[in-house]
């Protein structure tokens, strides 16, 4: 399957699949200059699922694109290093980087209502992605295409091959873009919210769907979502964002059932669960997410954090916290909050009230 | 789509008959004399009523517009002239001219090949110099080159056309005797051989193109940039089609769609005459030929010339929304 050469797998092997280190992405703008990622690393092996999640703003698809290398050619200042399959795509250039779009990785963006050109056919474009990087004649192509539609959940494909994407409805074509994304097998997946437009039966065919196709081909899927059910189906390991950070990382279980970060437990907390009352019901987290111009000095968190007062000796405002291993499985937070501390909160505060 | 086109071919009827009307009655509302006009020098009473009586001036307005409209509208023309001096007006019959009694439509038809090389010409070279400019301004925003384009176009639509023609025709004919004057009033291709017919039109074209040519560019930088920020040439890019495919497949095929349909209007318009240019240039077509009718109290030549422009903008109105139809599939025709 793998047709990289020697000396490429090599250094691959010392290397996770997927290494995100110290990202960033930056955007000069007439206001100033917007810090949409700061420092962002993670990493992914093939076959493995990792969600990504946060607010709105917070850097999660500035990220992926990073990764695709679009924003190569805009205005965006990209400095850090990705490694992919032992390739760096940070420096490398967009002839390049083109090559292994589509194929090596494929981006299911966010809003399918627009990410479709509405002047060509949606069968076309499925089998424009698939001829980019397969020497086949057109036949082949339609017949992967509608086999793909059909994997999707598109009733009657071949039909619905010859319509534009305006004659589809927000879910078919969002499954449509999903199946755009398949075309050419690709070994990273990023799906940024594919599900969000569908309804809840629809939704988990889709994540099946997914869930069959890694296993088809062993390829890593990067999640981005809202949607903390779908985190736990689907993810093994979870990047927790804020402000263009990691604020915590760690395996699925620990970030659901040992959760460090007063941030997270925000989020956790934000889950609307049936068996909760009153008030109880739904806790946002209070006040808004930072300006990416004006970051804090320290803590991104800190103006909205209720649990400042068990700091010692540290400094939210001016002092920005590492992010730091704890225990086993890469479980790694960002807070100046003891760690024992931490999690006599969670146990004691936080957990009896989720 | 067949029903459509009918439904589109009976209003423009309509719209041509409604601008017939109302050129009609206005002219006949301005003191003009048309009597006066036709006998010229041995003028008096007897032969202005014998005039009015021959033209059928006497008749009630509503009576002498059905006589002329039945001249365009009877596949059998009309019969024009007094009694005695009856002559047949073939279809298209737009009647006569009051100035020198020679039918209107072979006035126009002599008129109208000037007027369309002047106008396909012109359009060729803005078409191509706006969109190429503005694409390459649109894909270097920002740069050195896009400053310039963005410049020369504002020096463009500033421009008038009357001095920027006579300033072309001064420094290329007169000064530096690049071209040499022009010694017909028409070059017609078939005669005068592609070289004299090319130095013929090649200053008019630029003339009539510099405004249309300024517009172009500035509208296809502004669509073209406005489309490479759609979420779909990001979703192209990411597909992994190299850029050329990006910006020409799917970039500048959205771009040019409402380019297209504008483009359509404006040679619509434009094969009416152009008439500054060919005022500047003293090409026989159209444009010319309205003035001097206009100028010459002309009500046939008047006539005749503006249903005939008109014919030209509402075909192009519905070609224009035919094409959008095909080349959006969004527009449906109904
Ligand atoms: N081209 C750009 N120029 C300037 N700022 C940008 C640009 N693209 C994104 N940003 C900013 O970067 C920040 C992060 O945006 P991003 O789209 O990554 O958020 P997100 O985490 O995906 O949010 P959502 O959940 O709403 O999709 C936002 O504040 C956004 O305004
Ligand atoms: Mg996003």
């Amino acid at each position: 399957m793998n047709s990289k050469g020697d000396a490429v797998s090599e250094s691959a092997k010392s290397r996770p699949f997927l290494e995100v280190k110290d990202l960033q992405v930056h955007f000069p703008t007439d206001d100033g200059l917007v810090k949409a990622v700061n420092g962002l690393s993670f990493s992914l092996e093939r076959g493995q699922t990792l969600g990504i999640v946060g607010e709105s703003g917070s850097g999660k698809s500035v990220s992926s694109l990073a990764i695709m290398g679009l924003h190569k050619g805009s205005r965006a200042k990209v400095t850090g290093e990705i490694w992919l399959d032992g390739a760096e795509l940070v420096g490398m250039s967009v002839p390049e980087i083109r090559r292994m779009r589509g194929r090596q990785m494929a981006m299911i963006f966010q809003d399918p209502l627009s990410a479709m050109h509405p002047f060509y056919r949606i069968g076309d474009q499925l089998v424009e992605a698939y001829l980019v990087h397969n020497d086949a004649p057109k036949a082949v192509a339609r017949k992967r295409a509608v086999e793909l539609l059909d994997r999707v959940g598109i009733p009657s494909p071949d039909k619905r091959f010859s319509d534009y994407p305006h004659q589809f409805s927000g879910g078919m074509r969002q499954r449509a873009m999903i199946a755009m994304a398949l075309m050419c097998d690709p070994s990273l997946l990023i799906a940024d919210e594919p599900t969000t437009a569908l309804d809840v039966t629809v939704q988990a065919q889709i994540l099946d769907l997914m869930q069959d196709l890694q296993k088809e081909f062993n390829s890593a899927i990067i999640m981005i979502t809202h949607d903390l059910g779908v985190v736990a189906q689907m993810t093994e390991n979870v990047v927790v964002m804020y402000g263009g950070r990691v604020v915590e990382t760690g395996a699925v279980r620990d970030i659901f059932y040992r959760p460090e970060m007063p941030y997270t437990w925000g989020l956790l907390g934000s889950i609307p669960r049936v068996n909760k009352t009153g008030s109880a019901r739904l806790k946002s987290i209070r006040g808004t997410p930072p300006s990416l111009i004006n970051l804090p000095k320290g803590c991104p968190f800190q103006p909205r954090c209720d649990q400042q007062a068990h700091v010692e000796g540290r400094s939210c405002v001016n002092e920005l916290p590492e992010l730091l291993q704890i225990g086993q499985d890469g479980h790694s937070v960002r807070c100046h909050i003891d760690t024992g501390q931490r999690k006599r909160l969670f146990a004691e505060e936080i957990k009896p009230n989720l | 789509m067949g029903r459509y086109l009918i439904r589109r071919l009976l209003q423009a009827a309509l719209v041509l008959a409604v601008i017939s009307a109302i050129t009609f009655f206005l002219f006949w509302a301005t003191p003009a004399n048309p009597a006066l006009l036709i006998c010229g020098k041995n003028c008096d009473t007897e032969t202005v009523a014998q005039v009015n009586a021959t033209y059928g001036f006497d008749d009630p307005l509503i009576v002498q517009y059905g006589n002329y409209m039945e001249g365009l509208v009877s596949p059998a023309g009309r019969t024009i002239g007094s009694e005695g001096n009856e002559r047949e007006c073939a279809w298209p019959c737009f009647g006569e001219s009051y100035q020198n009694g020679i039918p209107v439509w072979d006035s126009i038809s002599d008129a109208f090949p000037s007027t369309l090389w002047l106008a396909v010409g012109a359009a060729v070279l803005w078409l191509v110099s706006g969109v190429m400019l503005g694409l390459i301004a649109a894909l270097r925003k920002g740069k050195f080159i896009d400053k310039f384009s963005v410049g020369l176009s504002l020096f463009g639509v500033s421009f008038p056309t009357i001095v920027f023609g006579y300033l072309l025709l001064f420094l290329f004919i007169v000064k530096l005797q690049w071209i040499p004057f022009p010694d017909t009033a028409n070059a017609a291709l078939f005669t005068v051989g592609p070289v004299k017919w090319l130095q013929f039109y090649i200053l008019p074209w630029i003339t009539l193109a510099l405004v249309f040519a300024a517009l172009y560019t500035r509208l296809t930088r502004a669509n073209m940039i406005d489309t490479m920020n759609e979420d779909y040439i990001r979703t192209a890019r990411a597909k992994g089609l190299d850029e050329r495919t990006v910006v020409f497949k799917h970039g500048l095929r959205s771009a040019l769609t409402p380019i297209i349909t504008i483009f359509g209007l404006d040679v619509g318009g434009l094969l009416g005459g152009a008439v500054i240019t060919e005022q500047i240039y003293s090409i026989t077509g159209l444009g010319k030929f309205s003035i001097d009718s206009v100028l010459a109290n002309d009500l046939p030549a008047i006539m005749g010339v503006v249903l005939f422009a008109a014919i030209f903008v509402v075909v192009a109105n519905i070609i224009v929304d035919v094409l959008y139809a095909v080349i959006d599939p969004r527009v449906r025709l109904s």
